[in-house]
């Protein structure tokens, strides 16, 4: 657990939470075209995601048990996506895709 | 009956007080619940043979006030589990009753500033693909939003009474209410750009 004696960065962490989303959006808008909007769009909400999970959710100085736990179900959400995306191009021989 | 252990002390082999192992264990399976909407997006985009981008369909100014609400109120919430480990219960329910607020203001520009005006449009679930996406992801978030406004709403009120006499087990219920609400704010993250930007 952090120290609430730092309080101040929970600030600056929710000011460039808010920065990064003007940055979202005004990607957005440049139309760089959609493989490098979709690359920097889910770039940024990683990135904004890790800042929401470490400080405000204290995991940058969280127990182990915490860590393994999560660690745990990134791999079976990676498993999870994997197998369902891998589903996509397990079509029989013969058959064709139907929109 | 005896009352529930480690609600403040860690258990030595965790090395955490039972409530918090409890909440990451719940949001694992949010993790898995989301997780599974989310590849439902990517699977029926990919299948798509049309896919609208989503800012012909919807309001990304609307969709982008809405992001700094709930990171607004995200800041709201962990300050006001600062306030009570600085024994300040005065500030906490202040900081408690701005997240509550922000929680409540997301939920009526998404209810009247989005929903109805589509409804009113006849844009429904059943029309596309990305509408029955859009309001599943969106709706079932908005669902989360109204749970973590009945909760903290419950430790801005009559919950606040345990202050009194265990304000440690009170202090770490707040943290509790604030990993949850947090992760909500991490859902709409990710929300806001595959639906109305992409």
């Amino acid at each position: 657990m952090t120290s609430h004696t730092g309080s101040k960065k929970y600030i600056w962490v929710g000011l460039t939470l808010l920065l990064l989303t003007a940055v979202t959006v005004a990607v957005s808008r440049l139309h760089v075209g959609f493989a490098l909007a979709v690359f920097v769009a889910l770039l940024i909400a990683v990135f904004k995601g890790s800042l929401v999970a470490s400080f405000f959710m204290h995991l940058i100085a969280e127990k182990k048990m915490i860590v393994i736990l999560l660690l745990s179900t990134g791999f079976l959400f990676i498993v999870m996506m994997a197998l369902i995306l891998a589903g996509r191009f397990d079509v029989y021989v013969g058959l064709t895709h139907v929109p | 009956m005896g009352a529930i252990p480690y609600t403040v002390e860690p258990r030595e082999d965790t090395g955490l007080y039972n409530g918090k192992l409890g909440i990451w264990l719940f949001l694992a399976s949010e993790v898995m619940l989301f997780g599974a909407l989310f590849a439902t997006y990517v699977i029926l985009r990919l299948g798509a043979l049309q896919w609208p981008m989503g800012d012909t369909l919807l309001s990304v100014p609307i969709g982008a006030f809405n992001t700094v609400v709930l990171i607004t109120s995200s800041v709201t919430m962990v300050f006001s589990w600062v306030s009570l480990k600085e024994k300040r219960l005065g500030k906490y329910r202040v900081y408690m009753g701005l997240t509550i607020l922000l929680a409540i203001l997301f939920f009526l520009v998404k209810l009247f500033l989005e929903y109805i005006p589509k409804f009113g449009h006849h844009h429904y679930p059943s029309e596309s693909t990305f509408l029955a996406i859009y309001f599943v992801l969106t709706g079932v978030h908005a669902l989360h939003v109204l749970g973590g406004v009945v909760v903290n709403a419950y430790f801005w009120g009559p919950g606040a009474k345990m202050w009194q006499h265990e304000p440690e087990r009170f202090t770490n219920r707040i943290e509790i209410a604030g990993l949850y609400w947090h992760f909500v704010d991490l859902i709409w993250i990710f929300l806001f750009p595959i639906l109305y930007l992409l």
